[in-house]
């Protein structure tokens, strides 16, 4: 078929070998620039009893021929394709990209579609080649090197020499297969003829290993056959000296799973009791109950465990107040955020520095004020891989009341500063309206005063510069107010 | 015990080590030997050296350090209370064969896990150890994962970050309550706040440091855990449920969900039967949805009774087929997100057809060039000369699309 397509040509290519793609640029190049179409061509591989004769038209004077710059990328990979039609077959891609420069981006063009296929055929071989290049040593010392048999499907082996010297910097190897050799002497690389298996070592001690560890490795409980094959087809496995057990471990399988099942739970080994005693000794019944806590360390030891609300389930851990136990004042937030969950300390997150900066500028020592929150866990919505911070809802407030009471009682404050609307709820009892009591102090049934401003995140929130540095100045007016409220 | 060979210890903590089911080598920063003229690269996609007949992917040796171990998790063939024959590996052991295996093509690094022994310090210094000294001693340039153990000390999670790719944690199970009930040494609030400890190390390490400007190396392959599935009674949405949370709160990579698998000399307080592969499945592939194509966890199982994934059809399918509402869809005029939500279509198709559509408008056979298979998207589609009509809403077309699916893999 070849010959009467050659006779019927106009003109014939010949290309230096199968991966000559330079040859077949030059040669494309000529023959696009003066219009010869994809019909008039045949391609031929030169052989040294048939050299390379090309009589091809010269390229017209100050001629270009423009491309998109991905055809050529996507054509050199295609090019390493097995199938003999390759090299008419991209000229074609070529012809039609003169006038259909977008061509490449129509994926349900047959032509594209075709391209794309055979791309992907190439790097499958190539990852399947990386993956399945077996070496075997030979020689000690100075004359050791690893040797390689491979026989990959598409003309490869110039494409993926360079992962193997990338990888193998550091040893002498080569590869050889059907079609040509890599061969890496630790400084240079040579590609070279092709070769046949039994140019290749015959064995390594090593592969017993590999072969134990094959064996072992596989779960038969969970034979999937197919699911081997699709990734390890067979015609690869006459190169891999693990392959040959896979009929007998898939005939085993079922037998070595029932095996699995019915081996019987038996009487544990005599040092299970001695490992029990030494690194799980038996707690004493109870712990001390968690109210008896006389100090804020031993009460934020306690709250670790809280399981007063579900809330504790999503969360990291409880993130609780931090500060001086014998401070005149408590600042109390809503809850910890992102930054706060990790970290378990509250207001280290982007609100809790606006918050630090912010009580600098208006003289309060951060060193001499306790901060806590209303609820201790986290609150959050999973997106992807951030978190949305949702707001406490009243039960949760209130069931993490038992611990702000008892933070209050122990430090017994002269002073509170609810931040926002959540802590206000928890200090006060009740909903207020926050814009409208800013700024201004409530004195609770107990003699606590309590004054009422916004969170510190709201000012984050505002988008509009000048926005932005009223309500932080506002902010910042709070916080000089609450300065002289701890003097008084 | 100082009689085993290495090749006897090999099968003794290679069959220990099976039950984990990561052996991903990717994501890690890429790395060559041009330089160090050592050996080993990393070029970002992890290769797969061989496939057991289970069809899981070997690309690293994963093995125990050693599976003696002081903890007796119920589901774990190396718990203190079980009568499996014990190894230990010695550390230049492990060294050796994962060189003379990397030398030999095999494998694409190493995956070192181990009982914990004594104390969690020590077992996880001989760990750091191991990877210490095929990184600076061998030129070691391959992929090393070390699984951490949640108790061990700050200083030396700081050592394995900066000779590993990738750190991981065992969350073991999908609740606290399991854990609790089947690992019950095994403290979750340790282990929640280990994955905190890593979030944190990797996100300190991504800055560039102040006086050198240079970015510190801290496990370049970020983290990553396994749960167990099917060992408590956990539902597909609880599971899934877990996973945001471990997503969103500590930047993982991976989740890997590892269907109970029977183990010899078992305890009696789990299931005896084969593993639930299917079930494991559809749950990797719940978890490509919230991953990849934007979806919620809580709507994927949203409607649906039990809150199980259905085994017969892929999680996609399944919610398109509650939500029909939502379709068809207009393949040549919907956004991506849109798209993404079509049965069938996939990433890398939704990518194409943006493209395509931008030159022409695409019928369905255009569509059908793109994608594997176009039985289960028609219902679900508008293309050029071609509308579903009643099609999307008729009352027996998960019956049918199952159907034609299980036909077009007969061919």
């Amino acid at each position: 078929m070849r010959a009467a397509e050659l006779d019927l040509a106009r003109y014939t290519v010949w290309l230096e070998s199968e991966t000559d793609f330079a040859g077949w640029r030059d040669a494309a190049r000529r023959l696009a620039l003066n219009e010869i179409p994809p019909g008039d061509i045949g391609w031929q591989i030169a052989t040294d009893a048939c050299p390379p004769q090309n009589a091809l038209p010269n390229v017209p004077e100050g001629a270009q021929l423009v491309v998109p710059r991905e055809f050529i990328g996507r054509a050199e990979t295609a090019f390493c394709h097995s199938d003999p039609g390759r090299f008419a077959f991209l000229y074609r891609v070529l012809w039609r990209l003169r006038t259909e420069p977008k061509l490449l981006s129509i994926a349900s063009d047959v032509d594209t579609k075709r391209l794309e296929t055979m791309e992907k055929a190439v790097r499958r071989d190539s990852h399947k080649m990386h993956a399945f290049v077996r070496f075997r040593k030979i020689g000690n010392g100075e004359d050791e090197r690893y040797v390689a048999w491979f026989e990959p499907d598409h003309f490869i082996v110039e494409r993926n020499a360079d992962f193997f010297v990338r990888r193998f910097t550091g040893m002498r190897w080569t590869i050889l297969t059907p079609h040509a050799s890599a061969d890496w002497d630790g400084e240079r690389l040579a590609i070279g003829p092709g070769a046949t298996k039994a140019d290749a070592p015959a064995e390594d001690d090593t592969e017993a290993l590999w072969r134990t560890y094959f064996e072992n490795i596989f779960n038969p409980a969970r034979l999937k056959v197919k699911a081997m094959q699709k990734e390890m087809p067979k015609k690869y496995w006459r190169n891999l000296p693990e392959a040959s057990l896979i009929p007998e471990l898939i005939a085993g399988a079922d037998k070595a799973a029932i095996a699995m099942i019915a081996k019987m739970p038996t009487t544990p080994p005599p040092h299970h009791a001695k490992v029990q005693a030494r690194h799980w000794p038996k707690k004493p019944p109870a712990e001390a109950p968690d109210d008896d806590a006389s100090s804020i360390s031993e009460l934020r030891e306690a709250a670790k465990g809280c399981r007063r609300c579900p809330l504790w389930r999503d969360a990291t851990q409880t993130v609780f107040g931090e500060g001086p136990d014998d401070a005149r004042v408590i600042f109390v937030g809503e809850q910890p955020g992102d930054q706060e969950d990790i970290a378990g300390k509250p207001f280290v997150g982007p609100a809790g520095k606006v918050f630090d900066a912010i009580l600098d500028d208006a003289g309060v020592d951060r060193q001499k004020v306790y901060v806590t929150n209303a609820v201790k866990h986290f609150k959050f919505e999973p997106r992807g891989k951030r978190r949305i911070h949702s707001k406490p809802n009243a039960g949760e407030v209130q069931a993490c009341r038992w611990w702000i009471d008892r933070e209050f009682a122990l430090i017994k404050p002269d002073l509170a500063v609810a931040l926002g609307a959540t802590a206000a709820l928890s200090l006060l009892g009740k909903a207020i309206a926050v814009t409208k009591m800013r700024g201004q102090v409530v004195e609770r049934e107990d003699g606590l005063r309590v004054f009422i401003t916004i969170h510190p995140s709201f000012i984050l929130r505002i988008q509009e510069p000048a926005e932005k540095e009223a309500e932080r100045e506002r902010f910042l007016k709070d916080m000089r107010q609450v300065k002289r409220l701890m003097a008084a | 015990m100082s009689s085993l060979s290495v090749r006897e210890k090999l099968a003794i903590l290679s069959d220990a080590a099976k039950y984990d089911a990561s052996c991903a080598s990717s994501g890690s920063a890429k790395r060559d030997s041009l330089k160090s003229g050592g050996i080993g690269s990393t070029e970002g996609m992890g290769i797969c050296h061989s496939y057991a007949p289970d069809g899981r992917c070997i690309s690293l040796l994963k093995i125990l350090l050693t599976n003696f171990c002081i903890y007796d998790c119920s589901y774990c063939i190396n718990r203190s209370s079980s009568n499996v024959r014990r190894a230990r590996f010695g550390i230049d052991e492990v060294v050796k064969l994962t060189m003379d295996f990397y030398r030999r093509n095999y494998i694409e690094g190493l995956f070192l896990s181990s009982g914990v022994i004594r104390s969690p310090d020590e077992t996880m210094g001989e760990m750091v150890e191991v990877a210490r000294r095929l990184r600076l001693e061998e030129k070691f340039g391959g992929y090393i994962h070390l699984k951490t153990i949640p108790e061990a000390s700050a200083a030396l999670i700081e050592k394995a970050g900066l000779y590993a790719d990738r750190l991981s944690i065992n969350v073991e199970l999908p609740t606290d309550e399991g854990v609790k009930k089947l690992a019950p040494e095994k403290r979750p609030e340790t282990i929640r706040l280990s994955m905190a400890g890593l979030r944190r190390k990797i996100e300190e390490k991504a800055e560039p440091t102040l006086r050198t400007k240079k970015r510190e190396r801290f496990a370049p392959g970020g983290q990553s855990t396994q749960m167990i599935i099917g060992a408590d009674k956990t539902s597909d949405d609880g599971i899934l449920r877990s996973s945001a949370r471990l997503y969103g709160s500590y930047h993982l990579r991976r989740v890997y969900y590892s269907a109970f698998s029977p183990i010899p000399d078992s305890s009696s307080s789990l299931p005896l039967q084969k593993p639930p592969l299917m079930r494991e499945h559809r749950l990797y592939q719940a978890d490509w949805l919230m991953r990849f194509y934007g979806f919620s966890q809580p709507e994927i199982l949203a409607g649906s009774n039990d809150g199980m994934l259905d085994l017969a059809i892929d999680p996609k399918l399944a919610w398109a087929l509650r939500n029909r509402g939502r379709f068809p869809v207009d393949i040549n005029r919907a956004d991506r997100e849109a798209l993404l939500r079509v049965p069938g279509l996939g990433t890398k198709v939704v990518a194409k057809i943006l493209e395509t559509r931008r030159h022409r408008r695409l019928r369905l056979e255009d569509v059908g060039r793109l994608c594997h298979s176009i039985a289960k998207l028609r219902p679900f589609i508008v293309a050029e000369g071609w509308s579903p009509g009643a099609l999307t809403d008729k009352a027996g077309l998960r019956g049918k699309i199952v159907q034609s699916c299980e036909q077009l893999a007969l061919f």
